[in-house]
């Protein structure tokens, strides 16, 4: 009765081929191992999209087959990116710091390299001291470990607070985006120890690594987004594929009657969370040593809204459909956003892309939300046939949200 | 015959309105139940404060040989305790199996961490095929629950309630929009399950009560009317006039 | 013979004619000639005798004339010394006008004339003197002007005219202000102890910054250090070091008191080591060995030994200096009972000052409420009885304002372009809310999550089209004059009149809305949908016609908030994103489907907020952030708000 996993999610084999395929012909086709033919721009964007497309995955387990609509997974993202960044920054400052002091009469003290990267890192929120959350920030081994932890606690304690006193549906969704909020707001302080609204800078220089180019680094941030994704899509199809995902979708579906099956829902939902908040947090640790810079704007509840854009557009509760919209949207974004888009004219006026590029991204998300439900991804039902149950019924579950009779036709 | 479960002096107040008004009842460990009463008597809210759904203001649920106090548990912790509830609509999860909604009934550990390292074992998936067979959906185990007819979902419910083991059976109208041969066949499987564990049955339909052939609890208002066989309390003055009006 | 009689003649003559010019001379003329020489050389010593004189004589155009003096406006023409009030015509001719009539005497070149200039000293006499005219002049405007000039700049001698002008003081209001400044100018200038403390005392229930002001210089006290206590200080407190003031400190005290020996500080020592590199050792100590503290110390101990460098301060030393010495704050002020007397009246000044305060967050945090409750109240509507959140809600908001904004652009006149605002923004949002009811949420009903995002997507692109049409800088909305200005009650509470004008506005809504939803036929049919949608539809409601409707007045009352707040904030395409968070959590606190509980809500978020800034005050990011995690704990003891819907009709 029980096949073998990839017999059973044959998806999986297929993403990661795809995946590994699409690699190899970036580094073929980069300037660092290959022919040259791909910018390093435009493989660090490469990079970032995978990034992306990992905290969609995360975004769709938690949305698409738990049910609950977070606003606030670049919380998540962007602490991740925090954490690496404060080794980054701390580390290479502290390199340009010494190398300065080594010109001076007398060999420096710890305490004047000390107070030397601080006046170069908190100078332009004026300060010098280096406040005690950079404690670690010097050891990248600690910083990994709390990309990881840091994330995952707030995720913990928030989803902890949230789900205990059952705040479902719409209030969870404000909720959480008021987490996002509080969150931004305050690292939007200069007193917040992280550098306020300048946030973190200069991420794309590895310490220790000045004489690497970066389209060699960029390449190698290249392969980690796509390791990383591939184990989190791997990761992803394990969990919801079993008995837990099971629960999980019983979950989304009709919360009460998996509870009176004797199932602690909030504890379902508290691992789902957490589990994907720290699957955000690794793809944020990724990202921002690529974009180079990190900023409050980053964590902005607006980021995470569109992060859910990309999933109900790709197509939510499939992890390909999650993959597929990140990068279709973000990569279209970026083109239309970048001026390569050519303007319409139109007689009387002219459309220019980068001024409306929004306004048809959020009417073609209406028209996604009201014609196709199941987002570019229900385009693969077509290949495979996947057949739809055929439901005599009005909605499909008891409670409002859930699949409904309509959404099941499409 | 030893009290399985026994609920003394519960009322419960919405908004001004006294949905249960001093009820007490008692069920021991091996027996059927048919509970009855016109709209409005408190029937459903009688199974959410059993169940842990609604809290009552006062009153007393206690549980087992061991007088667990129920109110102080959770939905889950109720259910894994071993009350099982079946719905008046069914409610099972249209977008999975037949397989899957019976694998995720079975009784197991149902922590987060077990379930995620969970394998289908073959005594699971024996005992999932046995259950099956019994509710009479072996050929259906791959269909998405879904595609089922009505009474089969009737079914599959009941099949989930019987996987999960539990030593109370909750069942709220399992006869409705039935045909008569379901209707017969849903008798058989409850009468069977009555055997081993307790079940109170919620129905309106007579005819399906007279089958059961079990003692009746009549609810008015929010407490008992009357308690014996189908034909005393049919016999009974008040009863007669709650059902059919003064 | 005859020559000589003959000048003799002339010069009688000369005499003659100017004994008539000089008897033409005016009185004033003739006052001033008496003291010419100390006009012409002013000096400090002789000016008090000149300007008393001047007033005594009661001669009406002093003022003017000490006015025109200490502007440097009166001129002396040299050759018969006469005194005249100048005006320049170039750099080289000036115009002479009489002292006395007024008149233009003539226009002369400036090497005949000499100008009074007096000194900034004597210019202070003057002034002071000008002070006890302009303080009984009978003009009551150059009274006020003078009152006002002492209240800018109070001296002490200000303190005699200012006494002396209060009783023929005949204007009650003045007479008022005369009194309070005379108590004012007591508390510092004042030479009797007693007349100050009363003063001072006088003023201990008074809210005023000036009183506080008058009173605050009195406790300013200086930091010193002596071997030992002075006898006859005014000693405001003794300090331990350590405990009141850093060591550092203290010993930079007994530094700058001649004390203790100045410590020679960490980048002294380490230049002083730098300097004594010789052969790449430092006495004896390898340069490269000197990256840490304790070795450098070490070095640097070495070399004050060999004596090339001031020895470094021991910290046993600095514990003796310290331990000798003692450490205190001075007051300025050297009598005690003043200084008492102002610290109890300052006390009890500062209890009212914070009583005031309260009040005043009060009524801040009351606008604040209705604010809120303005953005608040549609989204609480559609969310209550249709279950949709609204995501474009505060995209309405802002379209609301640039409606008033375009009205403006139409209508100058700022009052009638209002009143046509607020109807025209209800109907223009009233009108978009239907439409996207129509074209949108009505196809999404039961589906929640879907429609917060299908609104959202609606939300960017109306924001992203305002912002192609009005451009990213902000437009005003300017407010009618009569709004300008605020409502003051003391110096401590005041609030503006357009904050007072959204508070009446948002009360107006919550009856209007009272009366909508319990009194009239849709309000019923609303009321019935919330609690019941198949119920209703079975009884013959429409809830579709009910759910358009409804959404329709949501979002007009959207639009007429966007009309209010764009009348204080700037719109900007940003502006309905700015109050959309705090709407939501108006309406997750206060509890769905209740008008009066959106009212709490806004009242506890309102309040919350400004309580928060209050005691935080530099920093709103901070307070925004605390107030949310507030929110989020709140939620967990009122998961469904603070009116909830009880029992089955809540649904689960």
């Amino acid at each position: 009765m029980q096949r073998s996993f990839f017999m059973r999610n044959p998806s999986v084999l297929i993403f990661i081929g795809l995946l590994a395929l699409f690699t190899l012909l970036v580094t073929v086709f980069s300037e660092a191992f290959g022919v040259g033919v791909i910018s390093t721009s435009l493989v660090k964007t490469l990079g970032k999209t995978l990034c992306l497309c990992l905290i969609a995955i995360a975004m769709d387990l938690v949305w698409g087959y738990c049910g609950i609509l977070s606003l606030g997974h670049f919380a998540f993202f962007g602490l991740g990116g925090y954490m690496i960044g404060m080794w980054l920054m701390y580390e290479r400052t502290k390199a340009i710091v010494v190398s300065s002091l080594a010109e001076a009469p007398l060999p420096p003290t710890a305490d004047e390299i000390r107070d030397g990267i601080g006046t170069q890192i908190f100078g332009v929120v004026g300060g010098a001291e280096i406040p005690p959350i950079w404690f670690f920030a010097d050891s990248l081994f600690a910083q990994l470990v709390l990309v990881v932890t840091i994330p995952g606690l707030l995720a913990l304690i928030f989803g902890w607070l949230a789900f205990r006193s059952r705040v479902t549906g719409v209030y969870l969704s404000i909720l959480t985006q008021a987490m996002t909020l509080a969150l931004a707001l305050y690292l939007f302080q200069n007193d917040s120890g992280l550098r306020g609204n300048n946030g973190l800078s200069g991420l794309q220089n590895l310490p220790g690594l000045d004489d690497v180019p970066q389209a060699t680094i960029s390449i190698w941030f290249l392969w980690a987004s796509a390791f990383a994704l591939g184990l989190g899509y791997l990761v992803a199809a394990w969990v919801v594929g079993g008995k837990f995902g099971s629960v999980v979708r019983g979950i989304r579906d009709d919360e009460a009657r998996v509870r009176f099956l004797g199932y602690h829902v909030e504890s379902y939902k508290l691992v789902v969370f957490t589990l994907t908040a720290i699957i955000a947090a690794i793809a944020g640790a990724l990202y921002y040593p690529q974009a180079g810079i990190i900023n409050p704007a980053e964590i902005a509840p607006i980021a995470s809204i569109y992060l859910a854009v990309w999933v109900a557009i790709g197509g939510r509760g499939r992890l390909y459909g999650a993959v597929i919209g990140a990068a279709f949207v973000s990569l279209v974004s970026t083109w239309f956003t970048g001026g390569q888009a050519p303007d319409i004219p139109l007689g009387f006026y002219t459309i220019q892309w980068v001024d409306w590029w929004l306004v048809l991204l959020g009417l073609s998300f209406v028209l996604v939300t009201l014609l196709a439900p199941q987002g570019i991804g229900g385009l693969f039902d077509l290949f495979t046939n996947r057949k739809t149950p055929e439901r005599g019924g009005a909605d499909l579950g008891p409670d409002a949200g859930s699949l409904q009779e309509k959404e099941a036709e499409q | 015959m030893s009290t399985l479960l026994e609920v003394s002096g519960i009322s419960v107040t919405f908004d001004g309105f006294r949905a249960i008004n001093n009820l007490s009842f008692q069920i021991g460990s091996a027996e059927m139940r048919a509970i009855i009463g016109p709209n409005g008597a408190g029937k459903t809210t009688f199974m959410d404060i059993v169940t842990g759904k609604t809290r009552p203001d006062e009153g007393r649920v206690i549980w087992g040989e061991k007088s667990v106090n129920l109110l102080k548990m959770s939905e889950s912790q109720i259910a894994r305790a071993g009350v099982g509830r079946k719905f008046q609509r069914p409610t099972v999860f249209e977008d999975q199996t037949v397989l899957e909604n019976l694998i995720m009934a079975l009784k197991n550990r149902r922590r987060p961490f077990s379930v995620l390292g969970y394998r289908r074992s073959a005594e699971d998936v024996g005992r999932v095929e046995v259950l099956a067979e019994e509710i009479g959906l072996k050929a259906e185990l791959p269909r998405k629950a879904g595609e089922l007819a009505h009474g089969q979902k009737q079914w599959l419910e009941i099949g989930m309630l019987l996987a999960q083991e539990p030593r109370l059976l909750l069942v709220d109208e399992p006869a409705a929009g039935m045909s008569p041969m379901e209707r017969e066949q849903t008798t058989a499987i409850l009468v069977e399950a009555a055997k081993t564990r307790a079940v109170v049955v919620v129905e309106h339909d007579m005819e399906f009560v007279r089958r059961l052939n079990c003692k009746v609890t009549v609810l008015h208002e929010g407490s008992v009317l009357a308690e014996g066989s189908l034909d005393h309390v049919t016999a009974n003055q008040e009863v007669i006039d709650v059902y059919l009006g003064r | 013979m005859t020559r000589t009689i003959f000048y003799g003649l002339g010069a009688a003559l000369l005499w003659l004619m100017t004994a008539t010019v000089s008897l033409a001379q005016s009185p004033i003329q003739d006052l001033l000639q008496t003291y010419e020489a100390d006009l012409a050389k002013p000096s400090r010593k002789s000016i008090g005798t000149v300007i008393e004189g001047l007033i005594a004589s009661g001669q009406p155009e002093i003022p003017e004339l000490l006015t025109k003096w200490r502007e440097k406006d009166v001129w002396q023409r040299k050759d018969d010394k006469l005194f005249f009030y100048g005006e320049k015509i170039d750099s080289k001719t000036y115009r002479l006008i009489d002292i006395a009539t007024g008149e233009v005497v003539g226009e002369l070149p400036k090497k005949e004339l000499k100008q009074l200039k007096p000194n900034s000293g004597v210019r202070g006499v003057i002034a002071t003197a000008l002070v006890q005219f302009q303080l009984t002049d009978p003009d009551r405007a150059t009274r006020e002007a003078g009152l006002t000039a002492i209240e800018r700049g109070p001296e002490a001698s200000h303190l005699g005219a200012l006494r002396a002008s209060i009783s023929p003081e005949t204007d009650a209001d003045l007479k008022a202000r005369k009194v309070r400044l005379e108590r004012l100018l007591t508390i510092p200038y004042d030479e009797d102890s007693a007349t100050r403390v009363a003063a001072i005392e006088s003023f201990s229930k008074d809210l005023g910054v000036d009183a506080r002001a008058a009173i605050n210089p009195l406790l300013t006290t200086t930091r010193k250090a002596a071997a030992t206590l002075p006898e006859n200080a005014n000693i405001a407190a003794v300090l331990e070091p350590g405990d009141d003031l850093t060591r550092a400190e203290a010993y930079g005290l007994l530094v700058d008191a001649g004390l203790a020996p100045a410590q020679v500080p960490a980048s002294a020592q380490k230049d002083a080591l730098i300097a004594n590199v010789e052969n790449g050792q430092v006495a004896g100590v390898p340069v490269h060995q000197l990256d840490n503290d304790a070795a450098r110390a070490d070095a640097y101990a070495k070399l004050a030994a060999a004596g090339t460098v001031p020895p470094a301060v021991t910290e046993t030393q600095i514990d003796e200096a310290l331990a000798a010495n003692v450490i205190f704050d001075v007051y300025a002020e050297p009598d005690n009972a003043v200084t008492d007397a102002a610290q109890e009246a300052l006390k009890s000044i500062e209890t009212r000052v914070f009583f005031n305060q309260m009040l005043d967050l009060g009524l801040d945090g009351l606008s604040l409420a209705s604010i809120y409750f303005l953005a608040a109240i549609g989204l609480a509507i559609t969310f209550g009885v249709m279950g949709v959140i609204n995501m474009a809600h505060g995209e309405f908001i802002m379209m609301g304002a640039y409606t008033g904004y375009v009205v403006q652009q139409v209508i100058p006149d700022y009052t009638v372009s209002i009143i046509v605002a607020i109807p025209l923004a209800f109907a223009v949002t009233f009108a978009a809310g239907v439409a996207m009811e129509r074209l949108v949420i009505r196809w999404l009903y039961n589906r929640p999550l879907e429609t917060l995002l299908a609104t959202f997507g609606i939300s960017i692109a109306l924001q992203q089209i305002a912002k192609n049409i009005f451009g990213t800088q902000a437009r005003p909305l300017t407010s009618p004059g009569w709004l300008d200005g605020a409502l003051v009650f003391n110096d401590v509470v005041s609030i503006s009149y357009i904050r007072i004008a959204i508070f009446v506005l948002s009360l107006i809504f919550l009856c209007v809305l009272l009366f909508v939803l319990n009194k009239t036929r849709l309000g019923l049919e609303t009321r019935a949908v919330t609690q019941n949608p198949r119920m209703a539809a079975s009884m013959g409601i429409n809830p579709d016609r009910v759910n358009m409707l409804t959404f329709g007045l949501g979002s007009g009352i959207a639009g007429i908030a966007g009309v209010a707040i764009g009348l204080y904030a700037k719109v900007t395409s940003e502006l309905g994103a700015d109050y959309i968070v705090q709407s939501f959590m108006t309406v997750v606190v206060g509890g769905v489907g209740n008008i009066w509980g959106t009212l709490l809500g806004a009242t506890m978020i309102g309040f919350l907020q400004k309580g928060i800034e209050w005691l935080n005050p530099s920093n709103t990011l901070a307070a925004q952030t605390y107030m949310i995690i507030f929110i989020i704990i709140f939620i967990q003891f009122r998961p469904k708000g603070i009116i909830a819907l009880k029992g089955r009709a809540a649904g689960d």
